[in-house]
């Protein structure tokens, strides 16, 4: 039996879509059987930066209505052979998802994969809803800043009431995972501290991940950073979070600023 | 239990406090019926029936007028009118905050039932979350974490945070004036007691991230910083 995590944040445009790419991308590098699914029906984008948008020919959707089964909707990954893809449809929107059409989905999946990782479209209504409803662990993305924050404590505060788990009176492991850390404005004091939104939030550290070119580069070429540059510090991250969900101790790493002989000159001079 | 108004000459002055006063409680007087305490006013006063009409245009509810002159022009319309109380309703005195008259005496805290009590408090063993309500009607609530910008606590009774007050805290909803606000630290986007409110804007600065305790003197909110 395979475990369902769902990839959330409330807010848009914080880093879902490729953290699951890149957690996906790391823990199938492991040797475990993932899958990562987008419930982003009607504005897809996993499949992009899967690199896998030309060959979707069945989707979420298809699966869900029983117009294709899942083998056919599955997308294995060109890179690694433990990755798969199940795409959403672009043309459809998210009304078109029934709740016993996701569960069952979700339940085969988790017969076949190791990792069934939902990648959530950002809001709070239906779409959000499904994708985290038979999660057994969420990972919460948010960046440092105070709008991203707050909406993720609304998503922290839905996975403690309106998934499965938490029907059914259990708690559901929550992770949070802040990305575009920038370390030069976090030395600046220009970002909120990781420890303010750790204990806003109030849920254990998954990773931070440093802004970085290499994640907009792999995305434009159509590749989780984890595979496209693995010893890049953003997929190093990602690397670390994949590990710590596996439940091994890693010891959290803040990005720090690497500056050259000039920008210490300089940074010595402006404080 | 009905309030009771008790204006003072010069009656433009008054009305002007009045209105700052309802401009930072705006329910208040919702669905409240108010006594007109008219004793203050002189005999010679003209235009006591305008002033009744300006009170009303604000949405305050007039049941009966107390103390009114029978020379008065119009009074039959402004209800009837009571003899002096012998025990007045809660005195609402504008603009000089007074101490609510005696009321009945606090239970002493020995006497106090268990059971009872756990059925008059709810507590909250985990962070409240942004978006999140808690309504308690019945009494106190305590919450042992954190309560979160955009989440609110609605009480009868008072509220207690343990974590940081980050949302809304609305205490002695449905008229008690005793209930207090107590937080570990005061990060509140607002806070209010029996319809008085406070927004994060008119905190004293002094205030802002310590821990505090909210309660109302009067008509006035207090808040003060716990050692």
């Amino acid at each position: 039996m395979g475990k369902v995590l769902v990839v959330t944040s409330g807010k848009g445009g914080v880093g879902k879509t490729t953290s699951t790419a890149a957690l996906g991308g790391a823990l199938a590098r492991s040797g475990a059987n993932v899958v990562v699914v987008d419930f982003d029906v009607g504005l897809r984008n996993l499949d992009l930066v899967m690199g896998a948008e030309r060959r979707v020919v069945f989707d979420l959707i298809n699966v869900v209505q029983g117009d294709a089964k899942l083998p056919q909707a599955l997308i294995r990954d060109k890179r690694l052979e433990t990755l798969s893809l199940l795409p959403a449809s672009q043309t459809r929107d998210k009304d078109a998802l029934t709740t016993e059409g996701v569960d069952k989905v979700i339940a085969d999946l988790r017969e076949k994969f190791d990792w069934v990782i939902c990648d959530s479209p950002a809001g709070i209504e239906r779409g959000a809803l499904l994708a985290m409803r038979n999660a057994d662990v969420a990972v919460v993305v948010t960046n440092p800043e105070v709008s991203s924050v707050r909406d993720s404590d609304r998503i922290i505060g839905m996975l403690d009431s309106k998934t499965l788990k938490a029907e059914n009176g259990e708690r559901m492991d929550k992770f949070l995972l802040v990305t575009r850390y920038d370390p030069a404005r976090a030395a600046r004091n220009e970002m909120l501290k990781t420890d303010d939104v750790l204990e806003i939030l109030s849920i254990p550290l998954l990773g931070i991940i440093p802004e970085s070119e290499e994640v907009l580069k792999a995305s434009n070429v159509g590749s989780p950073v984890t595979l496209n540059s693995p010893d890049s510090a953003p997929a190093r991250a990602y690397f670390d979070a994949a590990r710590r969900l596996k439940g091994e101790t890693v010891e959290v790493v803040v990005p720090l600023e690497r500056k050259g002989l000039m920008g210490r000159l300089f940074g010595r001079r402006v404080a | 239990m009905a309030l009771v108004l008790a204006p003072e000459p010069p009656l433009q002055g008054w009305l002007n406090a009045l209105d700052t006063q309802m401009q930072r409680s705006p329910n208040f007087f919702d669905a409240r019926p108010v006594v007109l305490d008219l004793t203050g006013i002189p005999r010679e006063q003209q235009g006591v029936a305008e002033f009744i009409q300006l009170l009303e245009q604000r949405g305050i509810r007039i049941i009966g007028t107390e103390g009114a002159h029978p020379s008065w022009a119009g009074i039959e319309a402004w209800g009837r009118s009571m003899p002096p109380p012998s025990k007045p309703g809660r005195a609402v005195e504008i603009p000089e905050p007074a101490p609510a008259p005696a009321a009945a005496p606090e239970p002493e805290p020995g006497h106090a039932d268990p059971s009872q009590a756990a059925g008059n408090a709810l507590v909250i063993d985990q962070p409240v979350r942004s978006g999140q309500t808690v309504v308690f009607e019945r009494g106190d609530v305590t919450v042992l974490g954190s309560v979160a910008s955009g989440a609110e606590i609605m009480a009868g009774g008072s509220i207690h945070v343990y974590g940081t007050l980050r949302g809304r805290a609305i205490a002695g909803m449905g008229g008690n004036a005793a209930a207090r606000i107590f937080c570990n630290r005061l990060q509140a986007e607002l806070v209010a007691i029996d319809g008085v409110y406070q927004t994060a804007d008119d905190m004293p600065a002094q205030v802002v991230g310590r821990s505090v305790q909210v309660w109302l003197d009067g008509e006035q909110m207090k808040i003060s910083v716990l050692e």
